[in-house]
């Protein structure tokens, strides 16, 4: 089912959570609204949900407006972090829960409820467990459930808020692939919320950049790892380092010097450099690069981290070294972004 | 879990490596001897002076039963009542913010606190049938002051802190989600609150009508004035106890003294087992 958000706007006590926001799901996409903490995504997936009502704007399943529809007319499925299953109810009566409370000749025999049970439980993988109680079960299986109660009212679209938040690393990493095979048998459109870019850009089709109830940028891993459009996502998606810089005669200076980046197409005048720290080349000498000595270095797993100090102004900014670069150790170090992007200075 | 351990007969667990369980424990049992086991025991040893045949007798007595029968009933009675209009009560408290709230929530322990007496004199007042109550109901041919009816209304009154007392902070602690997602998967505001949120607050509801049930039986000061203690009729246990300590006749009242400790023991022991068991189901 496709899902389109237009034009959202979301306020709770006059405070905007959401401002204008629009948003086009394909049909049997899986989504990831990636941000920090107030940046609006869970209120998005609430509204999609319909366990919010927007302040303007309309939400779109398929060609229906649903913006008006009440919860349980949508046919969602909801997965929150926290799992919200019924303690007193037994795996099997969990999952079957959304059949049983169904009315009139749309609700399943109770013969035809305990065996799609058990099918959806085999499809997660946690067969035989139908007559545990959730307080038996770990943190990881419950999960499972949750979201094999979900997908029993086949819904229309899967919401997962922060589905693996409360897990820790490891079966985190090992749900993300599973969440990810059982995406590609049921095909299900599916929007899910999480800070964690890792998971993100690992998980989905297309990743959702959110900051302060604004869609930053829209794209696949790759877009928006290689070409963020917005400072805010070039600093939020990986390691990225800044400088101040000044473009002149389509040229970068950093103070009174040239680096060597010509930006003919940028607009002369104060600006911004992203680069990401791994992906510079250290030269040697220097007309046309950034030169700075070194203020600090650190190791980080396979590579050292390095903060130069450059600039007449002792701006720091980080780039990574291999561990045996002599460069490491020498007080001036010069290099060259290898790839960059300027933004124009707010 | 299900990997319960072997039970081995009786051990005694180490409960942490904090000291003080000796004490802790030889603590309590000498308290609990001291305060509870030993006047029930006196009482126990001196209604067995009377011997069986005798002891049976009272037992049997049609003004025994009656009383036993109006105690324990409409102690049922009002606790039932107490259940749904306590749970409803925590639900407006814990759900709702309205001006006075608080107030509210702070009146609903008054009958933990007012003496019993003034609560009956205060009731029987308004029941009697020239009270303000009583006048609008006797032309309904409803008598409430006087008669078994009054009786539950008193216990009403006296029950009610321990059903919201108990059931409240469970209800404060029911996650908005477990609603949210009951929504989402199709379940209407009915089906919300008999499937999800109801079966959650079990334990609690019973744990409170336990608690109003257990003063329900033993209430004595609100009951008397509002009861009209006719024999057979509207006179409690607690009451015929202490007409029979009037008379000097003490075998007679610890008879029935222990016969009412005998009810509520295995009254309360078997709601107990029901609590462990829904416990232990829901963990």
């Amino acid at each position: 089912m496709e899902v389109r958000v237009a034009n959202v706007r979301k306020e709770f006590d006059r405070f905007p959570a959401l401002r204008d926001v629009s948003l086009d799901i394909k049909s049997g996409e899986l989504i990831a609204l990636l941000g920090p903490s107030g940046s609006g995504k869970t209120t998005l997936l609430r509204l999609i949900a319909g366990l919010e009502r927007p302040t303007r704007g309309n939400i779109f399943f398929g060609e229906e407006d649903a913006s008006h529809k009440s919860i349980q007319e949508r046919n969602v499925g909801f997965v929150f972090q926290h799992y919200a299953l019924f303690r007193h109810m037994t795996v099997a009566d969990n999952i079957g829960f959304g059949l049983k409370v169904r009315h009139g000749p749309t609700r399943p025999s109770a013969q035809e409820i305990r065996r799609r049970a058990s099918e959806l439980l085999d499809l997660v993988q946690l067969s035989g467990l139908e007559k545990r109680y959730p307080a038996q079960l770990s943190g990881g299986q419950r999960q499972r459930v949750a979201l094999a109660r979900a997908m029993a009212i086949e819904p229309r679209v899967l919401l997962l808020d922060e589905p693996f938040g409360a897990l820790d690393a490891q079966v985190r990493r090992e749900l993300r692939r599973w969440l990810r095979d059982i995406h590609d048998t049921t095909g299900h459109t599916t929007v899910f919320v999480t800070h964690d870019q890792e998971e993100a850009l690992e998980l989905a089709d297309r990743v959702v950049v959110m900051s302060q109830g604004r869609i930053e940028q829209v794209g696949t891993a790759d877009d928006i790892y290689d070409t963020p459009n917005s400072p805010f996502v070039y600093g939020f998606i990986g390691e990225s380092s800044s400088v101040p810089v000044k473009v002149e005669d389509g040229q970068v200076w950093i103070a009174d010097r040239p680096i060597g980046l010509s930006a003919p197409q940028a607009p002369e005048g104060q600006a911004t450099l992203f680069f990401r720290p791994h992906d510079v080349e250290l030269v040697d000498g220097c007309s046309g690069c950034i030169a700075g000595t070194v203020a600090a270095s650190r190791r980080v797993a396979g590579t050292r981290r390095v903060e130069l100090e450059i600039g007449g102004e002792r701006q720091r900014v980080e780039i990574e070294l291999p561990v045996d670069h002599p460069a490491a150790q020498k007080s001036r170090v010069a290099f060259r972004p290898r790839r960059w992007k300027l933004f124009p200075a707010a | 879990m299900t990997t319960a351990p072997a039970k081995a007969g009786w051990r005694f667990r180490q409960p942490s490596v904090i000291p003080g369980f000796g004490l802790t424990l030889g603590f309590s049992l000498a308290y609990l001897t001291l305060i509870i086991l030993i006047p029930l025991s006196g009482l126990i040893w001196r209604s067995a002076a009377l011997g069986w045949a005798d002891f049976w007798a009272i037992a049997t007595d049609r003004r025994t039963i009656n009383a036993l029968e109006i105690s324990f009933g409409t102690a049922f009675i009002a606790a039932a009542v107490n259940v749904v209009f306590g749970t409803i009560v925590a639900w407006v408290l814990v759900r709702y913010n309205f001006p006075g709230r608080r107030i509210v929530d702070a009146m609903v322990d008054l009958p933990f606190a007012l003496p019993t007496a003034v609560a009956g004199i205060a009731l029987t007042t308004l029941y009697a049938p020239n009270g303000w109550v009583g006048s609008l109901l006797s032309p309904l041919g409803i008598k409430v002051a006087y008669t078994p009816l009054g009786i539950v209304i008193a216990l009403i009154f006296i029950g009610l802190p321990f059903v919201v007392r108990t059931v409240q902070p469970i209800m404060e602690e029911i996650d908005k989600e477990v609603e949210e997602v009951a929504a989402t998967l199709g379940a209407n505001r009915f089906q919300i609150i008999s499937r999800v949120l109801l079966p959650g607050l079990a334990p609690a509801i019973v744990t409170g009508f336990a608690l109003a049930f257990a003063r329900g039986v033993g209430e004595y000061g609100s009951v008397i004035f509002i009861a009209g203690n006719l024999p057979y009729k509207s006179e409690i246990a607690p009451l015929l106890i202490v007409i029979r300590l009037e008379e000097y006749n003490y075998e007679a009242a610890t008879a029935i003294a222990a016969i009412m400790l005998a009810l509520s023991f295995v009254m309360l022991l078997v709601i107990n087992l029901v609590q462990t068991w829904s416990r232990k189901r829901y963990g």
